[in-house]
């Protein structure tokens, strides 16, 4: 595909020609998870048709199919993102399930007087894992401030040395999942790889909608999720550098992690098998692969163009309404496609519901970032994400449906 | 689903009035009650003479529904008995898992019959059962304390 088509792309994703009651649905909700393309689905039809049994155990012709089709899923991975090798790819169940086999694995070794930053704009899933192995090695958990647009505060963190000889681990989000903020990985991996740091990343909010060189990004671990990237649920990645995946020692125990077993002790299988203990989630894997395929056929460069001149779009359409405020960056500047704003005196989830009954599909709350909303001074937001399939018609309606809470709830809560 | 069966005006004026809320003393508990999953929050507390409840005073941070549903559950239960208040819980939390099947008796409920039309909102559910969770707990701390 030479001229990116937004109509021919919708053609390919089946549920977007539902309706909900008179409205088309206009689903804008692709931060939480995306759509999938018929190929996505008809790959897991597929698999579960003709080529169904377990990985590398079964010894039989399905499952040398099963396994071929397993690891060319993780080859297509590996090669989207630009890795070095397919062994460097790591299939996880989600990014959470990615990150928390980063942190028990990478932070087993942490001491106390060591330091691990992340940042006040991380997704729940990049916090809780580090707090948990701090906590447990005595390691001290410090973080990166934002500013009040939205922006990492590199100043500050500069001034009090928040990257110093004392940094173990530095994980960060590439793309925060609320404000859209895009932040300089590459330039804080340098820094954390000065004092000899390793760098993990969260690329939710990124891979699904840039191309990616994990090689040139800075990074040591990377983790992400197949289903915001057109793939199906239960499929995640941790991506790392080969060196680094084996020299850490194993997550979870179990079949296919392992090399020798006695009962007193075993020897563990190398990367990235190491990290895969028990049947691991096949036919999510060949989704995954499908999407990549699917992705890699548009081009992303031709994504993410599409995804910032839909961003652009809406940070006007939507600054243009009267008591409404966006969170973080207001301009289509290093920027992702998240858009998160509020609606003076109409509660998030109020507003979801209304924009809901129009065909309108958000998410309100603090979307499992609840420091970065504190820090922003707002106890929740609505988010409005978009993706390759979205439309700048599909904007128009949010605005219009937007226009239509506002007053809705207006003379209801005048009194 | 029409939304005005969710945004019915008895919610809509409790959202905007909230009878009660303040957090007041003395009080013999204090809990606080989060909705993970949308950031609603509520600290609460309960005031008991005997086995009445004197006192419900609040201060919420949340959605039209998980406001209104403090204001209109404070003014149903303040002045009436532990064991009373125990049986509309189990009444409301009944309706409200019935999708909108069941029909409240308004003797009974007052204004708390406009959450049958919440019920038919499944995501909103959990909304209106904030505060009235958070009072089970706060009354059941109060008479273990008492208890003591």
């Amino acid at each position: 595909m030479n001229v990116f088509d937004v109509d021919a792309i919708r053609r390919d994703f089946p549920i977007l020609s539902r309706t909900q009651g008179d409205h088309p649905l206009v689903y804008l909700d692709s931060g939480n998870t995306s759509q999938k393309p018929q190929a996505v689905i008809d790959a897991l039809s597929e698999h579960y048709s003709r080529h169904n049994a377990n990985v590398a155990r079964a010894m039989h012709l399905l499952g040398a199919e099963a396994t071929e089709a397993y690891e060319g899923a993780r080859s297509a991975v590996a090669g989207f993102i630009g890795a070095a090798r397919p062994e460097e790819v790591v299939f996880t169940k989600n990014a959470s399930e990615a990150l928390n086999l980063a942190a028990n694995t990478l932070g087993a070794g942490l001491q106390p007087g060591d330091e691990v930053v992340i940042s006040v704009m991380e997704h729940h899933s990049n916090i809780v894992p580090w707090q948990l192995v701090c906590e447990r090695t005595g390691a001290t958990l410090r973080w990166f401030d934002v500013t009040d647009d939205g922006r990492l505060d590199l100043e500050s963190a500069e001034r009090d040395h928040l990257i110093n000889e004392r940094t173990k681990i530095v994980s960060l989000t590439w793309v925060s999942n609320v404000v859209g903020t895009r932040n300089p990985i590459t330039e804080i991996a340098a820094k954390a790889h000065e004092v000899g740091a390793n760098v993990v990343v969260d690329a939710s909010q990124a891979v699904p909608h840039q191309a990616t060189f994990v090689q040139s990004l800075g990074a040591d671990l990377m983790a992400f999720t197949g289903h915001k990237m057109l793939g199906p649920t239960g499929i995640g990645v941790l991506w790392g550098r080969y060196d680094l995946l084996a020299s850490l020692p194993p997550f979870l125990g179990g079949g296919e992690m392992i090399e020798v077993v006695e009962m007193g002790h075993s020897t563990y299988a190398a990367p990235p098998y190491r990290f895969e203990a028990g049947t691991p989630p096949i036919a999510q894997a060949v989704g995954l692969g499908a999407a990549v395929k699917y992705l890699e056929g548009v081009g992303m460069d031709a994504v993410e163009a599409h995804d910032h001149e839909i961003t652009a779009y809406a940070l006007d359409k939507l600054q243009a309404i009267d008591g409404l405020t966006i969170l973080g960056p207001r301009e289509a500047v290093e920027r992702g496609s998240a858009l998160s704003f509020n609606l003076d005196g109409v509660h998030p989830h109020d507003v979801m519901q209304v924009l809901d009954s129009r065909g309108v599909a958000i998410r309100g709350g603090h979307h499992c970032a609840r420091p970065l909303h504190k820090r922003l001074g707002h106890q929740s937001s609505t988010r409005a994400s978009s993706y390759l399939y979205t439309t700048t018609a599909e904007i128009d309606a949010l605005a219009d449906a937007l226009v239509h809470t506002r007053n809705y709830f207006a003379p209801r809560f005048g009194g | 689903m029409n939304i005005d069966e969710l945004y019915q005006t008895i919610i809509l004026d409790h959202y905007r009035e909230k009878h009660h809320s303040g957090l007041r003393d003395p009080h013999d508990a204090q809990v606080h009650h989060v909705n993970p999953s949308c950031g609603d929050e509520l600290t609460l507390r309960v005031r008991l003479d005997g086995t009445t409840i004197a006192d419900v005073s609040y201060e919420g941070l949340g959605c039209s529904i998980s406001q209104a549903s403090t204001s209109v559950m404070s003014d149903l239960v303040i002045g009436t008995e532990i064991p009373h208040f125990m049986g509309l819980y189990d009444d409301f939390l009944e309706m409200m898992q019935s999708k909108g099947k069941i029909e409240p008796d308004e003797d009974r409920f007052e204004d708390a019959i406009a959450f049958a039309g919440v019920s038919k909102f499944p995501a909103r559910v959990k909304c209106a059962l904030l505060a009235w969770a958070a009072l089970r707990d706060a009354v059941s701390q109060a008479t273990a304390e008492e208890a003591l």
